[in-house]
């Protein structure tokens, strides 16, 4: 089996080896050139720009793998900020030993990711670190796009009145990798829900502007969100159990480790707040892209009680939405 | 149609009959409970008392010495779930033993720890042995797993409880029990349905809100008929016979013993220790310790709020000095525990 060695980090010719048949094969594109930096035309309007590191462990797990995750994670970054992503840079570190197979099946997941999402990796850097000091590989990504005309959206523009609206079901990455890491002994059907977003971005902002916070619930899930967004705007929310799209499986497991689903990982789901007249128009576009056909309304964002987050229970009752304390699940993203 | 969960809630909202002490037992129980808004729905004359059933509640303060004692005189590697960690001792947790430099491994399953002692022959490895009859059975696996490999290093500090004992000796402060699920899912329901001719009556139920409102339902319903009884309401997952497997796994390597609860005291053959067999791998043999008796904090009422005494709101402590950051009593430290819960949901 062919590995990566730290010759290939030294930048000689293994070096040229391994950036010609894993990344070339796969980013190759006018704006990737061999310079020390790439060059590209600015767009027209405002920018947005972000960037974050991906150390998932597993690295390879039912529905996605951290080449695909490392896309998704930053192209999604960008879309909720109304953003059309257009170039992406990455910077991979490798452990030493790491099968050549696997990396290339990460690179073809980025690839495959990148178009569909209309991204160019325009920029690269590869390290190899020696053994033990990585687990497997560690991939940056920094993404900019571009801010669609008259969108201005905020986690602090959330006000009394919106629907909050989740664009399916939740809690699928993380229940996924807390099953891959087996310490539970538990087996059940669950794949990562980790997809790229702009699509069903650009389908809500096509049809309406005045959107006034859009989050992807990554890691702290979206109860995590809400709580953010209770904090930025200083609101209150309104949450209805019963609305909450959460799949069989996710709700099984849950119900036999004692978490809420509320707070495991999303990576392909976002959470959208708009005025009320708009919720209907949304959630037409958003069941026309293919990650979003669950789309539900999940609560309202409220004057009352600004801080907190509280939830009309399947029973009728209401009860605080409680928040998580300390360490959920280390290294899902 | 109207759903089972609407029957039940109209059931347990127009109860107006004589009052009624329903104890749920379990844990996750209580967390639900609260998580799931039902306390709102009980009226005055209904009342819950979460009990004596998290595990990490009811371990006494005189076993966490016993852990510290390990960790710090024997220098041994503890290896324990997350949970006890931060659970107060006379003077220390093993969370300030962890800080003074002491190993304190998180494992999530008993096996974890002997897969740990096997890679760390070089070191003694101890597990915080807590829990019912749930899991019980896998402290055994344990055991037997590290005699199957012939491991040295590799104990259990046993604390385990079985449940019949605090039903029996809670039985006056409670009408009906709302018996564990995951514990009569591996006892089976022979021994709670012989509890009925003592006089005890209980119902056993799920965990999401329709499988909940209908266990107090039933509760309310029997209840009103004035005579002991038992009703399942749980049966796609408990049955008559239980786990035989477990039970008997348990059965051939442990025998019972007596063994103290926090807050309840000694309760005689409610606790669980290795037979004389295993006994290299019983911790307080293996090291000869001596006897360790824990001071607890008098101020603390978990005791208490275990029997249904107090409510957590109760206690001089509770959300004062004692808040889940900085826990005092053993309720507050487990997401499980009933002040914990009240502490989290309590103030809306």
């Amino acid at each position: 089996m062919k590995t990566v060695t730290l010759a290939h980090g030294a930048g000689g010719k293994q070096t040229s080896e391994l950036i010609d048949r894993v990344f070339k094969a796969h980013f190759a594109n006018p704006d990737l050139t061999a310079d020390d930096a790439a060059v590209l035309t600015p767009p027209a309007g405002r920018m947005a720009m972000s960037t974050d590191g991906f150390i998932v462990s597993p690295a390879f797990f039912p529905g996605g793998n951290i080449g695909k995750l490392s896309i998704c994670g930053t192209v999604n970054d960008l879309a909720c900020m109304g953003a059309r992503p257009l170039y992406l840079s990455c910077a991979f570190v490798i452990e030493e030993g790491f099968p050549m197979d696997k990396l290339e099946e990460i690179a073809a997941a980025m690839e495959k990711t990148a178009k569909e999402a209309g991204i160019k990796v325009v920029s690269g850097d590869t390290k190899v670190a020696g053994k033990g000091q990585v687990d497997g590989v560690f991939i940056t990504t920094t993404g900019v796009g571009e801010i669609m005309e008259g969108v201005s959206t905020s986690g602090d523009f959330a006000k009394p009145g919106d629907v909050i609206i989740v664009t399916g079901d939740v809690g699928r990455h993380g229940c996924t990798i807390l099953l891959e890491r087996e310490d539970f002994g538990i087996e059940a059907d669950v794949t990562s829900d980790c997809a790229p977003l702009w699509g069903a971005v650009e389908a809500v902002l096509n049809e309406v502007k005045d959107v006034h916070v859009i989050r992807d619930a990554t890691r702290g899930g979206v109860g995590t969100v809400l709580y953010e967004i209770t904090g930025q705007s200083g609101v209150g929310i309104d949450l209805y159990a019963d609305r909450i799209p959460v799949a069989d499986e996710v709700r099984g497991v849950c119900g036999m480790l004692g978490l809420e689903p509320l707070y495991l990982a999303c990576e392909g789901r976002l959470v959208i707040m708009a005025p009320e007249e708009h919720a209907e128009k949304i959630l037409a576009a958003l069941k026309t892209t293919p990650y979003a056909k669950e789309a539900a309304v999940i609560g309202k964002v409220t004057a009352e009680h600004p801080g907190r987050v509280v939830m009309t229970t399947e029973v009728g009752t209401q009860t605080i939405l409680a928040q998580p304390g300390g360490e959920l699940l280390p290294r899902i993203c | 149609m109207e759903s089972a969960k609407e029957k039940a809630i109209k059931i347990i909202r127009s109860y107006d009959g004589p009052k009624i002490r329903i104890m749920e037992v379990c844990g996750t129980h209580t967390h639900e409970i609260f998580r799931q808004g039902i306390r709102k729905l009980l009226p005055e004359n209904v009342e819950l008392i979460s009990g004596p059933g998290c595990p990490v509640c009811v371990t006494p303060v005189g076993y966490i010495d016993e852990a510290v004692y390990l960790a710090e005189e024997k220098g041994v590697t503890i290896t324990t779930f997350g949970d006890l960690v931060r659970v107060p001792g006379s003077r220390s947790s093993l969370a300030d033993v962890r800080s003074r430099g002491s190993k304190v491994k998180i494992v999530y399953t008993p096996l974890d720890a002997v897969t740990y002692a096997k890679n760390h022959p070089e070191e003694e490895v101890v597990f915080l042995s807590v829990g019912f009859e749930t899991t019980t059975p896998s402290a055994c696996l344990a055991v037997e797993q590290a005699a199957a490999e012939g491991l040295k290093n590799f104990s259990i500090l046993t604390a385990n409880k079985t449940m019949p004992s605090a039903y029996r000796m809670l039985k006056d402060s409670v009408d009906v029990y709302f018996y564990p699920g995951h514990v009569t899912a591996v006892t089976g329901t022979g021994l709670v349905k012989s509890l009925v001719d003592e006089g005890i009556s209980g119902v056993c139920g799920g965990f999401t809100a329709s499988e909940l409102v209908t266990a107090i339902a039933v509760a309310i319903k029997k209840f009103q008929e004035g005579k002991p009884f038992f009703v399942n309401c749980y049966p796609r997952v408990v049955t008559e016979e239980g786990a035989p497997e477990a039970m008997a796994l348990v059965d051939k390597m442990m025998e019972p013993c007596d063994t103290e609860w926090r807050g309840l005291g000694m309760i005689p053959q409610s606790g669980m220790k290795l037979r004389e067999e295993y006994a290299a791998y019983d911790a307080r043999k293996h090291f000869n310790m001596p006897l360790i008796e824990g001071k607890p904090n008098r101020a603390c009422r978990c005791g208490e709020v275990l029997q249904g005494i107090c409510r957590p709101v109760d206690c001089p402590c509770f959300g004062k000095a004692c808040i889940p950051e900085h826990p005092v009593g053993a309720c507050m430290v487990s997401n499980e525990g009933a002040c914990s819960a009240y502490y989290t949901y309590g103030d809306i």
